[in-house]
């Protein structure tokens, strides 16, 4: 049971890191296009996909201005979306955020102590 | 305005893990572990961290920033069954006003030689805390929550 289909949209939008990328970069402010392609490795349509993506979840729009195409964060996406239940569910993406980078610490670790010490269990 | 209100809400969160099942549920089981990403949030103190994990036993987290105001989450574990299935109910409280509970379920899949994982959360939130300053306040979190999870992906 979903209550909130606005959000699933929104969280489902924020799955993703480049997306992730370019609404950090957008709530520093306007950018165009090439702008958010700019610190990702991808082509512009690809971008223009992710775009796309993030318009539909209501969290950007974008605009022409002549031949430059603008996006801005959309504050009242967050605004409307329901405060603790937005935040309790950031909560744990931040939460599993940090769980995934403990994880792959540890597995660093695995792979440095089998290359000085005796083998130690896979699990 | 003193109301009285409560609110329910069930999200889910699924993700794939690189780490196989076993290292997933120690993560959770382990309180040495669970301290190095649980209650982590930049510029936050933890005040207390106990984690007795067995069905029936208890965990305790109290913390927040430094000189403002505390938060503490209790929690009781009634079902787990290793490196598949725990299942717990937390009480959350933010300057000793009860905010919230909930019924959290973690399932655990082997994916290859990953994790598939799927979190659900059912929970009331009380009491309407959730109020317009604090909707507005939720934009600035959550954008601020973004830019940690970015700034960990590194």
């Amino acid at each position: 049971m979903l209550n909130h289909p606005a959000l699933d949209l929104v969280f489902a939008a924020l799955a993703d890191p480049s997306r992730r990328t370019m609404v950090e970069r957008l709530s520093r402010g306007p950018a165009s296009v090439s702008d958010l392609a700019q610190p990702l490795d991808m082509s512009l349509p690809a971008v223009m996909q992710h775009l796309q993506v993030l318009e539909t979840s209501g969290l950007v729009r974008s605009e022409k201005t002549g031949r430059v195409r603008m996006c801005r964060i959309e504050p009242k996406a967050f605004a409307t979306a329901e405060g603790w239940f937005t935040k309790r569910r950031a909560s744990w993406e931040g939460r599993f955020d940090r769980l995934e980078a403990f994880l792959a610490e540890e597995d660093a670790e695995d792979a440095r102590s089998i290359g000085t010490t005796k083998p130690r269990r896979r699990s | 305005m003193n109301t009285t209100s409560a609110q329910h809400d069930t999200f889910v969160i699924e993700r794939r893990l690189a780490s196989s099942p076993a290292r997933v549920f120690a993560a959770f089981a382990d309180q040495k572990k669970k301290a190095r990403w649980f209650g982590c949030v930049d510029g936050w103190e933890v005040a207390e961290h106990t984690l007795d994990f067995r069905v029936g036993g208890r965990e305790v987290w109290r913390g927040g920033p430094p000189g403002d105001t505390p938060h503490r989450n209790d929690t009781y574990y009634h079902d787990i069954v290793p490196d598949e299935r725990i299942v717990w109910s937390y009480a959350m409280q933010v300057g000793g006003r009860r905010i919230s509970v909930s019924l959290a379920t973690l399932e655990l899949s082997p994916d290859g030689t990953g994790t598939q994982m799927r979190f659900i959360e059912q929970g009331v939130y009380l009491d309407g805390h959730d109020g317009f300053a604090e909707r507005e306040r939720g934009t600035k979190d959550l954008l601020d929550n973004l830019e940690r999870a970015l700034r960990e992906e590194g």
